[in-house]
């Protein structure tokens, strides 16, 4: 019966349908309307790479904003994953209550993305907020956390690591697989843990790093809600993401086509941060069965 | 003769002893980091909570969580909202998009996944790819046109551009989760049960959905918590204060004035995030098990 191929179709046709109509129709259609001026009243009008000149070469906004995001990828991510693995690398023993760590430190990746913890956020770091009040009563000034262009993407950045947990799980289960007998055979050689963590472990689990910072970067380039809720973009775009400077252009000025040309930007950054992440892998990810790393 | 062996027992011994006491220290010292780095993380969700019965001066003066004395008037105050609708009207419209898009998810996406694990069919290896593929695409990018889409077929200001693209498998994290999950699953059961005469579908509901029911609770979660959290989705869609889910009200209520109530505002926010939070500790044990697997490819 499994090789029925025409039950298979059937069977996969819901997202052979979604896929071209929700995901590939809508890809093709934004690069062409990244090519004209739409104001959504009237009909779009074809005006070449005008946008794209306007973005690179006109508008000192898209630069800021395109500083700001590479600013907050470059921190974020490897924030994140490295705290991810340094946690998951803490719990992967035999220890009690090892999932109440885990839930615990899981909680905050899915609660994160919610308004209510943007509310949290902008409560704590205000000005009278729970991080000013430990600061005095350390006897230390307090900051203007979201009010200063120096810190506000910070409190962003700081946001997007809490919600370490999502990584920090997959972490965990590769963990989990790298037998024990190889920390046992090396534990005979005389290698410290740090040695051992870092000529078994991490070597071992190079796919899932890879997976997770690449996934863990595109995610990066989408975050809205936290500075949208938090700062919004402010002060002075400090906290202004190309994801807020596209959502701005594309439904608060209506201006389709340049917002679509800001999101094709978007989109060449993470496909060449991924290609290039894909290259540097044959050199850095070594998938278990082979004998040693592809040439 | 004796001698040495004795001294070597001794030897051995100590040995032992030394590694039972570098294990202990082991132990003590992840413990350590484990609760210090738990404290830092939940702390602000548990003072939240504390915030959430103070006195509006209170809040801003005591870094403590528990209240001096507990004040339900934020509670009451911000669930009636400066809007004309309680936060009753703002939950049951975030019920209204969240039921009907966890079944249709969950249909939709069982169906697919069973049919990339299972079957042979033209052009699966392109179609997996792809799939795999627009899970790294910005979604951002397909917001402008899926907008203009559902702009032509009406559906602007109704819930359904929140609904119906998930009837048709596009939540790709969940296709991939499942067809993980049933890749694992040996066939046996599916092979004795196709012999003893059943269809494609009675295997699918009688055999691979039981089996499936860990990875489908996970992805119940999942889309709860993720369609509660969404905002950028209704923002977009949304345009009648009367439709709007909690994400949007909240965000409202923190728009709206220069002076942000915020006694009142951090009720709402506890309240906001309590179904999210119970859900989780209901399945936890499942669904991050099942978050886990998705990241190992199989």
């Amino acid at each position: 019966m499994y090789e029925n191929k025409r039950l298979g179709l059937l069977f996969v046709l819901p997202f052979l349908l979604g896929v071209l109509g929700f995901k590939l129709f809508p890809f093709v259609m934004s690069f062409a309307l990244s090519f004209t001026q739409y104001d959504i009243i009237n009909p779009p009008v074809a005006i070449g790479l005008e946008n794209y000149n306007e973005l690179f070469n006109k508008d000192p906004l898209f630069r800021k904003s395109l500083g700001v995001t590479l600013l907050f990828v470059l921190f974020s991510v490897p924030l994140r994953v490295g705290f991810a693995l340094f946690i998951a690398h803490v719990l992967n023993f035999k220890l009690r209550g090892i999932n109440f760590f885990r839930s615990a430190f899981y909680l905050p990746s899915i609660l994160g993305g919610s308004i209510a913890v943007a509310v949290l956020w902008r409560f704590i770091f205000s000005q009278n907020g729970l991080v000013n009040i430990v600061l005095i009563k350390l006897g230390m000034d307090p900051i203007s956390w979201l009010a200063d262009e120096h810190f506000a993407l910070w409190t962003i950045v700081l946001l997007f690591t809490w919600q370490f947990g999502s990584a920090m799980v997959i972490f965990l289960a590769a963990l989990q697989n790298v037998p024990q007998s190889l920390y046992e055979a090396a534990e005979i050689d005389g290698a410290s843990k740090w040695q051992q963590f870092w000529r078994i472990t991490v070597p071992l689990i190079t796919p899932v790093i890879f997976f997770n910072l690449i996934m863990q970067t595109v995610h990066g380039f989408q975050e809205f809600n936290g500075p949208y809720a938090i700062t919004e973009g402010g002060p002075l775009h400090s906290t202004y993401l190309l994801s807020l400077y596209i959502y701005d252009q594309t439904f608060k000025y209506f201006n389709l086509g340049y917002g679509a040309a800001l999101s094709w930007v978007m989109f060449a950054l993470v496909a060449t941060l991924s290609g290039l992440s894909f290259w540097s892998s044959r050199y850095w990810v070594f998938y278990s069965g082979e004998k040693e790393p592809q040439r | 003769m004796n001698a040495i062996l004795a001294s070597e027992r001794v030897a051995s011994e100590h040995e032992a002893l030394i590694t039972l006491r570098r294990e202990r220290i082991n132990a003590t010292l992840r413990y350590a980091v484990l609760f210090t780095v738990g404290l830092v993380m939940l702390y602000p969700l548990v003072w939240l909570v504390g915030a959430s019965f103070k006195s509006n001066t209170e809040i801003f003066t005591e870094m403590g969580f528990w209240p001096s004395q507990f004040d339900f008037s934020a509670y009451v105050k911000g669930w009636k909202t400066s809007t004309e609708y309680t936060f009753a009207t703002y939950f049951l419209n975030s019920f209204l998009i969240i039921i009907p898009r966890i079944i249709v998810t969950v249909i939709s996406c069982v169906l697919v996944a069973y049919a990339f694990a299972r079957f042979e069919f033209w052009g699966k290896k392109i179609l997996f790819s792809i799939m795999v593929g627009t899970m790294m695409l910005p979604l951002i990018i397909l917001r402008l046109p899926q907008y203009l889409m559902f702009k032509e077929f009406g559906w602007l200001d109704s819930y359904l551009p929140l609904i119906v693209p998930s009837a048709f498998a596009t939540d790709t994290f969940f296709v991939f989760m499942l067809v993980q999950f049933l890749r694992g699953i040996p066939r046996d059961m599916e092979e004795a049960a196709q012999i003893d005469g059943c269809n494609a579908l009675q295997l699918l509901w009688h055999i691979i959905v039981p089996l499936l029911k860990p990875a489908i609770i996970s992805v119940v979660v999942f889309q709860f918590i993720w369609t509660m959290n969404d905002f950028m989705g209704p923002l977009i869609y949304l345009s009648t204060v009367e439709k709007y889910p909690v994400s949007l009200a909240l965000k409202m209520s923190i728009g709206a004035t220069e002076e942000v109530q915020w006694a009142s505002v951090i009720a709402i926010s506890v309240v906001a995030l309590l179904p999210s939070v119970a859900v989780f500790f209901m399945a936890q044990r499942h669904f991050i098990e099942g978050a886990a697997s998705s990241g190992i490819k199989g």
